[in-house]
């Protein structure tokens, strides 16, 4: 029976030095994945390397020695982290544990932001490296594709992934829900701070092409305009330009406000009071709090934003709980797969196949056989049971000589598509259902009736 | 047999109704897929049902109160459905199908009047006018249902305490727009809805006006909808301000078509009582 186990690190299990190690060796071009055909005792492998964890995950017939050679693979991957014992920052999971472990770090439940999107794409071009390296096999590419469509499931059912949980792009999707679409939106960038910057480049990225910075400084400004394709307006200018822009950015060190309600009330008129959307994330704050109070008017300042983001973790790690649900269910699920990759439960499937349709075309033929007597439909039965008896000897023959070889789950899997006995490897990330959950109960039959 | 599809419509409403409901709280396609199909069918059901008994009336039925409320919620589900296949919005249906439950219920539990046949009713122009009402009825209750739509949202952003509904609502600009598009549809249809039962009027009554009580509603309604489509277009008024005056123009509708049918008589009490 074949095993699949786990070995890695990440941001839990180790302190940050070592994650810099981490940071260092993922730019590095080396891969770990060439080191497969020297592992004698690992069947296939997968490895994942991110700058907030490693991943190895292998199968194996005995785990010990396997998870000795994976150890040394991993250790000369990080290469030599000078005085700490890298051995004592790792953990190993086996089977349903190493399954569920995979499953939750592909929906991003084990990231250090929870519901982070990017970790998906990383485990995806992980696997496609290791294809290339043609290091994953039957077992693998199953685990790996149902950790996709698991993954999917957890963005889908949960609200994990839904809300922003950062400052800047609370923003963004506040502006979102004024606006809808963004792209026709202007923007105003008033001060240059680092957050200012990264909430305009999550406009940039939602589609907002025109934008404007205006800063005290000259240079600044210039440098901003460039990196967002932006134009500078003076300083003075501001007031006037709240004619034409739907957003406005403010992150100057000012002590006094420079916009206030006055100001702002005054151009609604002239705006026809299309919405304008003010975030202040300067502290203190460049925008008058009574400018919320216009009508077609929203001002959102850093504490409200804080506060969304609070709110929005909260909600995270909620709906975590409901994900590590779904996960569980789906790592015992992929397991009963695994069991059933075994030469005992693909005989008894392929038997039970071939009495369900020699029964169905039995009682077909024999009810349109009403003068028979009781011995010519008897002898039918008989007919019917050597012929299949027959026709399966020699692949039952063949599935038994292959129960110790190391790749049997191939001939399984191979003999499983072959028959038609259950859904063959899911090369599309497509969930199923149906089969899996009806076979274990085979499983138990085929045990008794084997002995 | 009508009686049969007409409960069989207030099933498939009611379905669909409870169906846009859960998916208010539970975005899956497959749940948005089974409500529209009920509203569907209850349209098509509803269809039969009407065309039946005007065959067998010789004219529109609408006839009493009972038939007009029904005619409406035919209406109404049926512009929903144009509109959802059109602009793609959803969670509209969550606000419109109740209300053409409650109609189709009123309908229900109103008695049917056998009016006597004064000829005046089965004039094309009575179906004329009556659909065209109707129909601009119907985008008025859309915009009223994006104007409902706009406050709740509008008050999630505004008082920064999000509710639930605030990830499933649309975005302001999209609920104006709706409530924009609806009146400016809804508005000319109203206003050739109101001259064709003006100039019918003239024809077989001794004068065109003769301040009966649904016409004096009537102009009050089209004098609301009137200032909203104005200042929106010559002061640029929107938002929270339209959306309120959206909810008042369709208060003023349901004053109009039932207030003044069930409570008030007039020379339209003749065939709608």
């Amino acid at each position: 029976m074949g095993h699949i186990a786990l070995l890695g690190m990440n941001h839990k299990s180790a302190p940050v030095e070592i994650r810099e190690q981490l940071a260092l060796v993922c730019r590095s071009e080396a891969h770990p994945l060439q080191a497969l055909p020297r592992l004698e005792c690992v069947g296939e492998l997968f490895s994942l390397s991110t700058c907030n964890r490693v991943e190895f995950v292998f199968t194996c017939n005995i785990v010990d020695p396997a998870v000795q050679e994976v150890k040394s693979v991993l250790l000369s991957h990080l290469g030599q982290p000078g005085t700490f014992h890298l051995e004592q920052y790792f953990y190993l999971h086996q089977d349903v544990a190493a399954v569920e472990h995979l499953f939750r770090v592909a929906s991003s439940l084990d990231s250090m932001v929870l519901g982070e999107p990017q970790i998906l794409g990383q485990i995806k071009a992980a696997y496609r490296e290791a294809t290339v390296c043609n290091a994953v096999g039957v077992i693998l590419n199953r685990l790996m594709h149902k950790s996709f469509s698991v993954a999917k499931r957890v963005r889908s059912e949960t609200r994990i992934g839904s809300m922003a949980v950062s400052i800047s792009y609370a923003a963004v999707e506040l502006a979102r829900k004024i606006f809808g679409e963004l792209s026709d939106k202007r923007v105003l960038l008033i001060g240059a701070g680092e957050m200012a910057e990264l909430a305009a480049e999550h406009l940039r990225a939602q589609g907002v092409r025109q934008m404007l910075v205006a800063n005290r400084t000259l240079e600044r400004a210039v440098e901003l305009a460039k990196q967002f394709r932006a134009e500078t307006i003076p300083f003075a200018h501001i007031l006037d330009s709240l004619k034409t822009v739907d957003i406005v950015l403010t992150s100057t060190g000012s002590t006094e406000p420079i916009l206030t309600y006055k100001d702002i009330k005054s151009r609604m008129r002239e705006r026809r009071n299309r919405p304008l959307f003010f975030i202040d994330i300067a502290v203190p704050r460049d925008i008058e709090a009574r400018v919320n109070e216009i009508d077609n008017v929203y001002l959102y300042d850093i504490d409200d934003l804080k506060g969304i983001v609070e709110l929005n973790r909260e909600v995270r790690h909620r709906e975590a709980e409901r994900a590590h649900h779904i996960v569980a269910e789906e790592a015992v699920k992929f397991c009963k797969w695994l069991e059933t990759l075994d030469v005992v439960p693909t005989i008894v499937a392929l038997r039970r196949k071939a009495e369900s349709i020699r029964q169905n075309e039995l009682n077909k033929t024999l009810s349109h056989l009403p003068h028979f007597t009781e011995r010519d439909k008897q002898a039918i039965v008989v007919l019917t049971e050597s012929i299949v008896r027959k026709l399966l000897h020699d692949p039952i023959v063949f599935l038994k000589k292959k129960s110790d070889r190391s790749t049997k789950q191939q001939f399984m899997d191979f003999a499983q598509q072959l028959f038609n006995l259950m859904d063959g490897p899911e090369m599309n990330a497509s969930p199923l259902q149906g089969e899996e959950e009806t076979y274990p109960v085979d499983l138990e039959a085929a045990k008794v009736s084997e002995k | 047999m009508e009686t049969a599809l007409l409960i069989t419509t207030t099933l498939c409403y009611l379905c669909g109704t409870v169906g846009y409901l859960i998916y208010l709280s539970k975005e899956e396609d497959p749940i948005h897929r089974a409500a529209w199909t009920f509203l569907f069918l209850g349209a098509l059901a509803h269809t039969t049902a009407i065309i039946i008994r005007s065959i067998q009336a010789g004219h529109l039925a609408v006839s009493d109160s009972s038939e007009a409320l029904s005619f409406f919620a035919l209406i109404l589900v049926a512009t929903y459905l144009v509109a959802q296949i059109r602009f793609h919005i959803r969670i509209l249906g969550s606000f419109v199908s109740p209300i053409a439950v409650l109609f189709m219920l009123g309908s229900s539990l109103l008695p049917v009047h056998m009016v006597p046949k004064t000829g005046i009713i089965k004039s094309a122009w009575v179906a004329l006018h009556v659909t065209l009402l109707f129909s601009a009825n119907a985008l008025f209750a859309l915009a009223f249902s994006a104007g409902i739509m706009y406050l709740m949202q509008e008050r999630h952003i505004k008082r920064k305490s999000f509710g639930r509904l605030y990830l499933r609502l649309p975005s302001l600009e999209r609920l104006d727009r709706i409530n924009y598009v609806s009146i400016v549809i809804g508005f000319p249809l109203m206003t050739l809805g109101l001259v064709s039962g003006f100039a019918y009027a003239g024809t077989v009554w001794p004068s065109f006006w003769s301040w009966d009580p649904k016409e004096i509603f009537a102009l009050v309604t089209w004098v609301i909808y009137a200032v909203l489509l104005h200042e929106r277009l010559a002061v640029g008024w929107r938002g929270r301000r339209a959306a309120w005056l959206a909810i008042l123009g369709f208060s003023a509708v349901l004053v109009t078509f039932l207030g003044v049918n069930l409570f008030m008589k007039g020379h339209h009490a003749a065939f709608v009582r």
